[in-house]
């Protein structure tokens, strides 16, 4: 971690994550070398991927040669540190991974797996697409979204609020609120 | 001839008696069950009621946070003692509650927070199993479900799906139609839903089991009316 720390003055992070399961499909494309190159022209030094429980290992790359850094891992405990430190989040549609990087006010790629059963997570990513918090993307169309997007076209994302929810749970059950 | 008629009319007599008893039974269970569901869907006390004992089903991953940020703003003096569920394939959960126990534990005293309790519980179905292998797997769920509820008879339960929350909601309800336990089911459908409901908040929307339903989009509360919509818990 001290490493990220200490040069990401000069470091521009992409941090891709495919969350607890396995998502190949979007290591193979952030791993193309049509994305990499479009990330580099972009400004972005640094691409770490959380690769989960997935087979497709993508090629480390040190970043000598003027070119993208690339660094992979499965899991980690602080992954909360990596999206901290990062410049762009590149992530799976799970509503966990989504909240926690807009609430840390990070530029977002959600990209869908379409191979799930029972798609639903698309609504989620769709939705906050649609109110300008992030961009919506499916593998095969990431190299389109990361071409054509604008970090500072997002609108930063309002956290909810629980409290109406207690309150409603409170005087449905007859408590009284101060 | 006479004999046997007399044994034919008694055996009928019997049997219209049997009909007579099960027809008499399931009416007043139908008028038992839609008297739970009118009251369910009523506000329970009109007096603050003392501490209530709660279930708290934590649904993994994204759904846990969501319960668990809905928790923080509760008042737990209210809620009390409280019993997290969560299922037997999930582990980061039932850590994540104990973490909120211990720091309110630290907070207050303890008297005021009351106790907490912490199960596992087999799931009715993991996330991408096929609808029909998930029969053989909801049975043994419910069967377990059972025992904890009647360990447990929680007078409030606070869900959000998925799987797990359903037999337990419906062994709650079955406890509130026989007079066993009148518990309070809240339903919060997740945040990721935002064009439809889940199967589990659509089942406890359908069945009308959960006394109350949130969803946190607006456009769900059009699609479902009998849905609450009063804002988004992440």
């Amino acid at each position: 971690m001290s490493e990220i720390d200490d040069i990401s003055e000069s470091k521009s992070v992409v941090f891709v994550t495919v969350g607890t399961t396995s998502f190949d499909a979007l290591v193979r494309a952030v791993d193309s070398q049509e994305v990499r190159e479009a990330l580099f022209r972009k400004g972005y030094t640094d691409l770490v991927i959380q690769m989960g429980r997935g087979s497709y290992i993508p090629s480390k790359s040190n970043g000598e040669d003027g070119s993208l850094s690339v660094d992979y891992f499965t899991f980690s405990p602080s992954i909360a540190e990596y999206l901290k430190s990062a410049s762009l989040v590149i992530s799976h549609a799970g509503s966990g991974s989504i909240f926690e990087t807009l609430r840390l006010r990070k530029p977002l790629i959600v990209v869908v797996n379409e191979d799930l059963m029972d798609n639903h997570q698309s609504e989620l990513a769709e939705e906050l697409a649609e109110r300008n918090h992030l961009f919506c993307a499916r593998p095969q169309t990431l190299y389109e979204t990361i071409s054509a997007m604008d970090p500072n076209s997002l609108v930063p994302y309002q956290p909810g609020d629980a409290t109406p929810v207690a309150k409603f749970i409170n005087r449905f059950l007859g408590f009284v609120d101060e | 001839m006479e004999h046997g008629s007399s044994c034919f009319f008694s055996n009928v007599g019997f049997l219209n008696f049997a009909i007579l008893l099960i027809i008499a039974a399931s009416t007043l269970l139908l008028f038992r069950i839609l008297y739970v569901i009118y009251r369910s869907s009523k506000q329970l006390h009109s007096r603050p009621p003392g501490p209530l004992s709660t279930l708290i089903i934590l649904g993994s991953g994204g759904h846990t946070a969501e319960i668990l940020n809905l928790l923080a703003v509760m008042q737990m003096e209210r809620f009390k003692p409280r019993y997290y569920v969560a299922a037997a394939t999930d582990n980061m959960s039932l850590q994540k509650a104990r973490l909120i126990e211990e720091t309110l534990k630290n907070k207050a005293e303890a008297e005021t927070v009351g106790t907490s309790d912490f199960m596992q519980i087999y799931r009715s179905r993991e996330v991408g199993q096929s609808y029909i292998t998930s029969v053989g797997t909801t049975l043994a769920a419910l069967a377990h479900a059972l025992w904890i509820m009647i360990k447990i008879r929680p007078q409030m339960i606070l869900c959000n799906g998925p799987g797990t929350c359903i037999p337990l909601s419906a062994i709650a309800f079955i406890f509130k139609v026989f007079g066993i336990r009148w518990s309070s089911i809240f339903y919060v459908e997740s945040i990721a839903r935002v064009r439809r409901l889940s199967l589990s908040g659509l089942l406890l929307y359908k069945l009308r089991m959960a006394d109350q339903i949130f969803v946190q989009w607006p456009q769900l509360k059009c699609k479902y009316p009998r849905a609450n919509y009063v804002g988004r818990l992440m």
